[in-house]
């Protein structure tokens, strides 16, 4: 048994690294005086060295899936969120197909005045254009927010926009004939229109 | 490396899963290690360490940056390791034994470097009885031993991690030291 427990407790105040240099000088010296008290401290180190030395386990490799898999799941916006900041393409490109076609479908909204392409030979009656019979249109016509009642010719493409076309037996259209009366139809229509344009300046 | 931590956390707080696989990764061996000491055997200890790490998702809101984040995450695997201690029927030496053996699987992996298959089952029986010490340490012993040994804690952070004061902390190291003493004393 070791002499006191003033001696005792500076020992376990060594081995926590938590002693004062007078004191460990104290003990120091009855350690090597007193055989007791020197086998009392030696068993606590040989304590500490084999509780320090156990060996360590690790966990089984898949104990990162196993804790994932048991977490509640996680808020949308941020699956949402990674998943934009992993496909920046995708992202910039729907975001730019949401742009063009929001600001068509605005200019589709804004645009419901009656018009048309002014071209010779045309009578115009209450928003329905008229190709009068036994005349030639030369050109292209588009009518918007209106009719068109082809009872002549017309050498090129006609287009209504939010509207009808109404082809008499006798009326002919040498180009194409095409009514456009929703908003998939308009912006499919624009999009040919820019094709079309950028063809053109292309084979000049 | 705080940094990282930190950073993490705030992604985890945000809900973002994938930060918190980092930080599972970063301190699952600490937390399993501290888990096994507690509880003795490697299925449990498994579980609880899982628990843990789910606990502390869950609770991420709680955390108190002032603290150390290791020391909130002992915390938690502390905690739930004397639950689970308390609420184990007394088979304790069975089941440190299936651990023992589980651990000569382990063992005989790892002596491949160098020591004799003798050695190793002297080491490994010499394993065997200080974990079988570490366990027949009372709860409140037994969790200050393990904070000690197994990471190097200091006074200060085990005293944080149990929120208790370090006089009691240091008595309590001090007893649970004498009493593995008497328990290894012969070996």
């Amino acid at each position: 048994m070791p002499c006191s427990k003033k001696i005792v407790q500076w020992m376990h105040d060594y081995l926590d690294g938590d002693i004062q240099k007078e004191e460990e000088q104290q003990l120091r010296s009855h350690i090597q005086q007193c055989e007791a008290c020197r086998e009392h401290f030696y068993a606590l180190k040989k304590t500490v060295a084999f509780v320090e030395n156990v060996s360590h386990f690790t966990p089984s490799d898949d104990f990162i899936k196993k804790v994932m898999y048991n977490l509640p799941r996680e808020k949308r916006r941020v699956r949402w969120k990674r998943w934009l900041t992993h496909h920046p393409f995708l992202t910039a490109a729907s975001l730019f197909l949401l742009l063009s076609t929001s600001s068509l479908w605005a200019v589709w909204q804004e645009d419901n005045e009656f018009s048309f392409s002014k071209q010779e030979h045309l009578i115009v009656q209450n928003h329905t254009v008229i190709v009068p019979e036994g005349k030639v249109v030369e050109g292209d016509i588009v009518v918007r927010n209106g009719d068109i009642k082809i009872e002549g010719e017309v050498h090129g493409n006609v287009t209504v926009i939010n509207g009808h076309k109404y082809l008499a037996s006798a009326g002919e259209v040498t180009g194409q004939i095409e009514e456009v009366n929703e908003v998939f139809d308009w912006i499919w229509y624009n999009v040919k229109r820019v094709g079309y344009n950028i063809a053109k300046t292309l084979t000049k | 490396m705080d940094m990282f931590i930190r950073q993490r956390i705030k992604a985890v707080k945000k809900g973002d899963q994938n930060a918190f696989a980092d930080i599972v990764e970063m301190y699952k061996d600490k937390i399993y290690q501290l888990c096994y000491r507690m509880l003795g055997n490697r299925h449990e200890a498994e579980d609880a360490a899982q628990e843990a790490f789910i606990r502390a998702y869950v609770n991420i809101h709680t955390y108190d940056p002032n603290m150390k984040f290791s020391s909130w995450l002992y915390r938690i695997a502390t905690n739930l390791s004397i639950d689970r201690m308390r609420k184990k029927k007394p088979d304790v030496y069975l089941d440190a034994e299936v651990s023992g053996t589980d651990g000569l699987t382990m063992y005989s992996q790892l002596a491949g470097e160098g020591t004799s298959p003798e050695d190793a089952l002297e080491s490994l029986e010499l394993q065997q009885m200080v974990q079988e010490a570490i366990l027949k340490l009372p709860e409140k012993y037994r969790a200050v031993i393990v904070l000690k040994y197994i990471d190097e804690l200091s006074l200060q952070e085990i005293s944080d991690i149990l929120n208790l004061p370090i006089g009691t902390v240091k008595t309590r190291i001090h007893r649970g030291r004498e009493a593995l003493r008497k328990h290894l004393e012969h070996l």
